[in-house]
């Protein structure tokens, strides 16, 4: 009896990991399929698509355009994130429980209602397609993971080692620098790369304040999905989840090996 | 996660050493100033140009419950949250239970079919559903192969296609926080109420179930609260005829410029989704009574 | 209520190809207690698992009085268990808890609340009914593990370092008090423990596991005046162990060469060692410190020089350092008056023949 109880928990457990998994991988076989529409079993295997992809002029800025917010939107929500993760796990701050909690608001109001008031403030001053405005409203949408693996990273350093520092001859900015920045490193990272891809493969936002001219590789792809479903897109998609999964990937090993934790969600 | 991070928070400020306010001040500043800039103030512009556009007035709220059409979309965003979050739970546990009863190759296997998803950009994997759901999709493509149908069906578009496609995408965020109470939850428990006289199913039950409640709760308010206001997959693979709450408010701005109708669905969306959020909260103190493990 | 008889025939188990319990048998009588030792490994705690019916054993029977269970579901074994760090149910009050067992047998409300009480008065819980087990201390969460497991009345309780989790003091306390319910009640227990003088307290038999083999079952005096092999002689108690190799092997008299430390006769053959040993041999000798006794007069066989001298209250420990470089524990009763030997002092000692345990060497 318990075998057979077994085979079909297994088998019902089986069916729903398959769900979980097979959309999110089948992107990888069509993106290698000779067709011109999408075809699954793919009848050959061509790069054909991912050459497309990297000739087309318009791929390639959106693609640019991306990396760069994504670039100075990981300088800048690492920067003021960890800045800020420090006063709110260490410092003596009034109201402290209503700003911890007003720094994670970004998280959980609906993103469809923070793009459309982006939008609504920033076209008319001119922050719609172009760098600065992705990146002021890429940082506030990124900065809360910086401040959670940074908070995270800082209840587990004990503040005694910064009282040895101290007491060891070092002004209070060495400490932090010889001291608690090496520590807090890992979770400092794990927030930078956090940022990185919560900028990156943002399309929410990105769809409502992007431009003709500055344009995201997401928004280019919500634009092709609705107008011309080429394997391109496919080959797209598979560039930005083999990065995802690295980048993530990078994260879980660090993390399993030092135990510095991270969001866990 | 919310309540696990204000924990952390929390635990945190009883530290032996503090900075002082005005340092810490200082080093807050720049994140409050960029939440004020690009949250606060358009936020608060488009919910205040709902009421105050130009005159004081509730006739843009009127208007989402008199119409007819928007009325229906409230409700189908409702109904749709709610089958969503009612799949993925259904969906959801065992795997959560399976992550948190596992050990070694098997768990790690498991944690991976969970994590790939969640850590794939939504846009993909929602694109990913047009394909399988499309005319010449993978499943019109199958069903014909194999004679069960002579014209492909119309599968996109449709309510069951945005329901089939956000329960996928925010099917990891249910496991997640069941798998972290029920991780946390030592498998001595059930192995003494089955000791003390409990069958399987039983020991489940009285056991190991109501200890993961705030887990259940957690995920359940989490991904309710998420498909509410999801916007990606509904524009996707719902399109123009399965509108949402999200999509309606994307056809209202960037079609027909109606500011204020947006400011007021903006409202409502806000206004569901903090009560949720509250909710939330309370559904995970509700373990503070008891202490595991 | 009233113990049975345990009967473990033949128990074997393993985890893939690493054994975790071979072919093991111990006979249990009803109302014995006895400890399963071991160090972490040695397959104590697989065993009492396969006895509550959560690990199926891959050989062999387990019997409670005429009852084969071996096939029997956990929950209808009727067997108390105290688990190693208690697992009480956090979401439900002692009450519950201990309720429980009862409510799972679907015994009426009436019953159940009289048995709860009488089970928490036997614990010495009275007027805690209502605490959920966080609010208890390490201590009255074990009378309430101890409770739980004792209210449906079964005839074998089983525990699984209950007391691991307490202080010293407590732990001894407990141990006195687990004992004598244990003996009011007459229930059967088997008790899983890695600290050997818990075990020699409470006992009435031993087993000790290593390995997943049984090394040896017996009293606590067996076990200390008769280990069967080295790894029990060193495993309870404080043991000095020497090596050597067998010389002359007469009719009853062993010669036994510790290299450049000297010699040691047996005039006969010597306790505890089941195959007979071979000339040249390698061999361990054993013998407790306290059997050892000084001898100021340093033309002994073996000699040696005291590196330390360690004032125990009512016992002096000499460390002695021979001249092959063993070092040897010998306890004497601490003596007031009279000059005791000091550090750097050579001095011989004297070691009574029955008191050398002979173990061949291969297995140690």
């Amino acid at each position: 009896m318990t075998s057979v109880t077994g085979v079909v928990a297994a088998l019902g457990l089986g069916l729903i990991l398959f769900f979980l998994l097979f959309p999110t991988l089948i992107v990888v076989p069509m993106s290698v399929g000779t067709a011109s529409h999408i075809e699954f079993p793919p009848r050959g295997i061509t790069l054909r698509w991912y050459i497309e992809y990297f000739h087309d002029p318009d791929w390639m800025a959106a693609t640019w355009f991306s990396l760069r917010v994504a670039i100075a939107t990981t300088f800048s929500a690492t920067l003021v994130g960890t800045l800020a993760a420090i006063a709110l796990v260490r410092g003596r701050l009034p109201g402290k429980e209503f700003l911890q909690a007003f720094t994670l608001a970004p998280l959980v109001v609906p993103h469809i209602v923070i793009a459309v008031a982006l939008y609504l403030t920033f076209a008319p001053l001119g922050l719609t397609g172009n760098l600065t405005g992705f990146v002021i409203a890429h940082t506030m949408l990124a900065v809360p993971y910086v401040v959670v693996t940074v908070s995270a990273a800082l209840q587990r350093f004990d503040p005694a080692l910064e009282l040895a520092a101290l007491n060891c001859g070092a002004t209070r900015i060495q400490a932090f620098f010889y001291i608690v920045l090496p520590n807090i490193l890992p979770g400092v990272a794990a927030g930078a790369v956090f940022a990185f891809l919560a900028s990156f493969d943002e399309a929410t936002v990105a769809f409502f304040i992007s431009g003709i001219e500055g344009k995201t590789i997401t928004r280019k792809m919500f634009e092709d999905i609705d107008f011309n479903l080429t394997p391109v897109i496919a080959a797209v998609s598979t560039v930005l989840t083999v990065l995802s999964l690295i980048l993530m990937g990078m994260i879980e090993i660090a993390r399993r090996r030092s135990g510095y934790g991270g969001p866990r969600r | 996660m919310w309540t696990a991070l204000q924990r952390r928070f929390r635990d945190g400020s009883s530290s032996p050493r503090e900075y002082g306010t005005a340092m810490s001040l200082g080093l807050v500043a720049p994140l409050l100033l960029l939440l004020l800039i690009a949250f606060v103030y358009p936020v608060g512009r488009l919910l205040w140009n709902s009421i105050f556009a130009p005159d004081a007035t509730l006739v843009h709220y009127g208007r989402i419950i008199e119409e007819p059409l928007y009325l229906l979309v409230l409700w189908r965003t409702l109904e749709i949250a709610f089958v969503v979050t009612v799949l993925a739970f259904l969906l959801g546990y065992p795997v959560a239970y399976a992550m948190a009863r596992m050990s070694g190759r098997r768990a790690m296997l498991v944690a991976a079919c969970v994590l790939v998803p969640l850590w794939t950009s939504a846009l993909v994997r929602s694109y990913a559903w047009i394909v399988i759901l499309q005319r010449n999709g993978i499943v019109n493509d199958l069903l014909e192969e194999a004679g069960l149908i002579e014209t492909p069906l119309r599968l996109l578009y449709t309510k069951g296609a945005v329901i089939l496609a956000m329960t996928h995408v925010l099917l990891p965020f249910m496991i997640l926080p069941i798998y972290s109470i029920l991780r946390n939850i030592p498998d001595e428990l059930a192995k003494a109420a089955r000791n003390l006289g409990a069958s399987a199913p039983q020991a489940f039950l009285r056991i190991t179930l109501p200890l993961s409640l705030p887990g259940a709760a957690a995920g359940t308010l989490m991904t309710f609260i998420l498909a509410l206001g999801f916007y990606i997959t509904p524009a996707l693979v719902g399109g123009p005829r399965t509108l949402m709450m999200s999509t309606l408010m994307a056809q209202q701005t960037t079609e027909l410029l109606d500011w204020p109708f947006a400011g007021a669905l903006s409202a409502v969306l806000l206004a569901s989704t903090l009560l949720l959020v509250v909710l939330y909260r309370r559904a995970l103190s509700f373990n503070k009574g008891f202490k595991i493990g | 209520m009233h113990g049975a008889s345990v009967s473990l025939r033949e128990l074997g188990k393993s985890y893939g190809p690493v054994p975790a319990v071979e072919r093991l048998a111990i006979d249990i009588r009803p109302g014995e207690f006895l400890s399963l030792l071991g160090p972490s490994g040695s397959g104590k705690t697989t065993l009492l698992m396969m006895v509550a019916g959560f690990e199926r054993p891959d050989t062999g029977a387990i019997w409670i009085g005429d009852r084969n269970i071996t096939q029997v579901a956990p929950n209808r074994r009727d067997i108390g268990m105290v688990f190693q760090r208690y697992a009480l149910f956090p979401h439900m009050t002692v009450a519950e808890n201990v309720a429980f067992p009862l409510r799972m047998r679907g015994f009426p409300k009436t019953r159940i609340s009289q048995s709860v009480a009488e089970a928490l008065s036997l614990v010495q819980l009275e007027g805690l009914e209502k605490r959920l087990p966080a609010q208890l201390s390490g201590g009255q969460q074990q009378r309430v593990a101890v409770a739980r497991a004792l209210v449906f009345e079964p005839a074998v309780l089983l525990m699984d370092e209950p007391l691991g989790a307490l202080d010293k003091k407590l732990r001894e306390q407990m141990q006195i008090e687990i004992k004598r319910l244990q003996q009011s009640l007459g229930i059967t227990v088997i008790y899983v423990t890695h600290d050997q003088e818990e075990a020699l307290t409470m006992s009435d038999r031993i087993a000790v596991l290593r390995d997943g083999y049984l090394e040896q079952v017996g009293s606590p005096a067996d076990l200390y005046d008769a280990p069967a092999t080295a790894f029990v002689a060193d495993f309870i108690g404080k043991m000095n162990f020497l090596d050597g190799i067998c010389r002359k092997l007469g009719a009853d008299c062993l010669e036994v060469d510790l290299g450049r430390s000297g010699t040691i006769i047996l005039p006969q053959q010597p306790v505890a060692s089941a195959p007979p040993l071979q000339q040249g041999q390698r061999v361990r000798l054993a013998v407790r410190p306290e059997r050892m006794k000084l001898d100021r007069h340093d033309d002994r066989k073996i000699s040696g020089v005291i590196e330390a001298v360690i004032f125990a209250g009512a016992s002096h420990t000499f460390l002695i350092r021979l001249a092959g470089g063993e070092i040897i524990h010998v306890q004497t009763q601490a003596t007031h008056g009279g000059s005791l030997p000091q550090e750097g002092d050579r001095i011989g000692f004297v070691i009574p023949d029955d008191a050398v345990h002979v173990f061949p060497q291969a297995e140690c």
